[in-house]
């Protein structure tokens, strides 16, 4: 077994030895699935926080994902027609400045989280996955039926959107700013974790009632960590449309949802460095094996099913053992 | 005005009453005693007054009615529950137990790990890794924390070791000598309790049949109601 912040540091290592490799042999789509496995990795990151560290298996993260991906849709969209939204009779510009769209995303997808938290963390267990699943389904079916973007066909974004004093169109600047938001959110996970809300939310994730008998309240530790964790997602939907310059309704499909869940438990749940463990892998497979067979999903399956059967920690716990060994 | 007054309290578990009338009251920097035989009353009286179940009744800390509160806002308003069972979260680390429940106040790790001294040293190690009687004074440290106005100890010696015991004993005592926290403790110890206590209140089938002070509990009386 190796420490975890060994581990870590070699992970880190890695996502930014790739596309520098790749910048020097002139690889710009090796460069471009670095930035997808990172825009996928602050995506788990928050499921992270609501998966590993408040044990909440949530079958609608692609709720804040696909919100996220239509605030930069839309606003972009308006910003590109020079046509500006009526939204309750007034008139708002689009606007293709990625700070403007980012905090958009994160205020809508958090929103959303609100509400969907609030009915949701009423119930536990398979009825927490099923009323998340039920939301997803609802916000996937009005993307559908929401013909002024595009409905089913999704939405397409001619230009990639501008952020002051980059070129956004270069993939290695890009990457770097994908990189930049992952880093922050690996932070913002890493402190989280160790503070006393952390904790108190592991200890609301073991044992509810023992935390309210101590004064806390275990459905607003839960629903605090749900929006956080709503909100990170969601930006990774803003970058997500940005990359791709496309939004469409499979951003909320349920199956993005699980493939969330997927990365995690791939990585590691609750482990910092689990989401891009994760991330990484899913892209390199799909992109390797894509090549090979179409169905390479099949050998992801059966790679998750060892990884489920055989080393419960992920990857990250293959390598590190259990987060909390006893002392 | 009594810090926990409690009057003709009533409690039932479905169908099965528990609680027939508890009376019971406890001012501040005092000692007391619930005791009585297995089945008596004893924990579910814990339950109610920490609203993990429902009752009827007068329930009130410091003159607030707790029937209006749930079980978490009861506890914010100054009630520290000690478990039966060492009810630690096992997989944060002793120092992580006591940071998870702080809440402001002059109980800080510090002074914890002061009354405790084995939680220093134990300061990193996983709560579940702890022995029975670290786990116990673990739960003490964690409801310590939480700074309360009443602290309730719900058998903290069951299961333990002779020297643990008195160890917590003695915590417990120095505790009620030089804080003015109101501690209500759930024991059978009857020896033990006639040397940390002021009074006590004893169950039998759901009511407070005897109320008094320690030295007023003659051995017949003990006998009988508590089977010691």
């Amino acid at each position: 077994m190796i420490p975890e912040r060994h581990l870590n540091i070699a992970v880190l290592m890695l996502f930014f030895a790739v596309p520098a490799w790749a910048l020097i042999m002139d690889e710009p789509f090796t460069i471009t699935l670095a930035t997808r496995a990172a825009i996928l990795a602050l995506a788990a990151t928050g499921l992270n926080i609501a998966l590993g560290l408040g044990g909440l298996v949530s079958l609608g993260h692609a709720i804040f994902f696909g919100i996220g991906g239509y605030a930069m849709g839309v606003l972009a969209f308006h910003a590109q027609t020079y046509t500006p939204m009526q939204l309750g009779g007034f008139e708002i510009a689009g606007t293709k400045s990625m700070p403007v769209i980012w905090l958009v995303a994160l205020v809508a997808s958090g929103i959303a989280a609100v509400l969907v938290g609030l009915l949701s963390l009423r119930t536990s267990g398979v009825y927490f996955i099923m009323i998340t699943l039920a939301f997803g389904q609802m916000f996937y079916y009005f993307a559908i039926s929401w013909r002024a973007y595009g409905g089913e066909d999704g939405l397409s974004i001619y230009v990639r959107n501008d952020f002051p004093g980059l070129n956004t169109l270069d993939p290695i600047q890009f990457f770097g700013l994908c990189a930049t938001l992952l880093c922050l959110a690996l932070l913002v996970f890493w402190r989280l974790a160790r503070s006393p809300f952390g904790l108190a939310l592991g200890a609301a994730r073991q044992v509810p009632q023992r935390v309210e008998t101590v004064g806390l309240d275990p459905v607003r530790l839960k629903l605090v960590a749900f929006v956080l964790s709503g909100m990170m997602t969601g930006l990774a939907g803003a970058l997500f449309a940005d990359l791709n310059r496309f939004v469409s309704p499979t951003m909320f499909s349920w199956q993005f949802s699980g493939e969330l869940i997927v990365l995690v438990i791939l990585g590691g749940v609750g482990r910092l460095m689990g989401p891009l463990i994760g991330a990484g892998l899913f892209v390199t497979l799909e992109h390797v094996l894509g090549d090979i067979t179409d169905f390479w999903h099949v050998i992801l399956g059966a790679i998750l099913l060892v990884i489920v059967l055989f080393a419960r920690g992920g990857v990250v716990g293959l390598f590190c053992g259990k987060a909390r060994p006893d002392a | 005005m009594s810090l926990l007054e409690i009057r003709d309290l009533t409690a039932s578990y479905g169908v099965t009453q528990a609680l027939h009338g508890v009376d019971l009251s406890i001012d501040a920097g005092e000692i007391v005693a619930l005791m009585g035989r297995n089945g008596m009353g004893k924990t579910t009286t814990v339950k109610a007054i920490c609203r993990i179940i429902a009752s009827e009744g007068t329930l009130r800390l410091g003159g607030t009615d707790l029937h209006r509160l749930p079980s978490h806002r009861a506890a914010r308003l100054g009630i520290g529950l000690v478990p039966e069972g060492r009810r630690c979260f096992r997989d944060l680390t002793v120092s992580e137990n006591l940071v998870a429940t702080a809440r402001p106040g002059e109980w800080t790790q510090a002074r914890v790990e002061e009354l405790l001294p084995k939680l220093g040293q134990r300061r990193d190690q996983r709560a579940a890794s702890l022995s029975g009687g670290e786990q116990q004074m673990l739960a003490i440290g964690r409801a310590l924390m939480t700074n309360p106005r009443l602290l309730i100890l719900d058998e903290a010696t069951e299961g333990l070791a002779p020297l643990v015991r008195q160890e917590i004993w003695q915590a417990i005592a120095e505790l009620g000598h030089s804080s003015g926290m109101a501690i209500l403790v759930i024991d059978k110890a009857l020896r033990e309790m006639a040397r940390i206590a002021s009074r006590a209140v004893i169950l039998e089938r759901g009511r407070s049949v005897w109320s008094g002070r320690m030295d007023a509990l003659d051995e017949e009386t003990a006998r009988r109601l508590i089977g010691v």
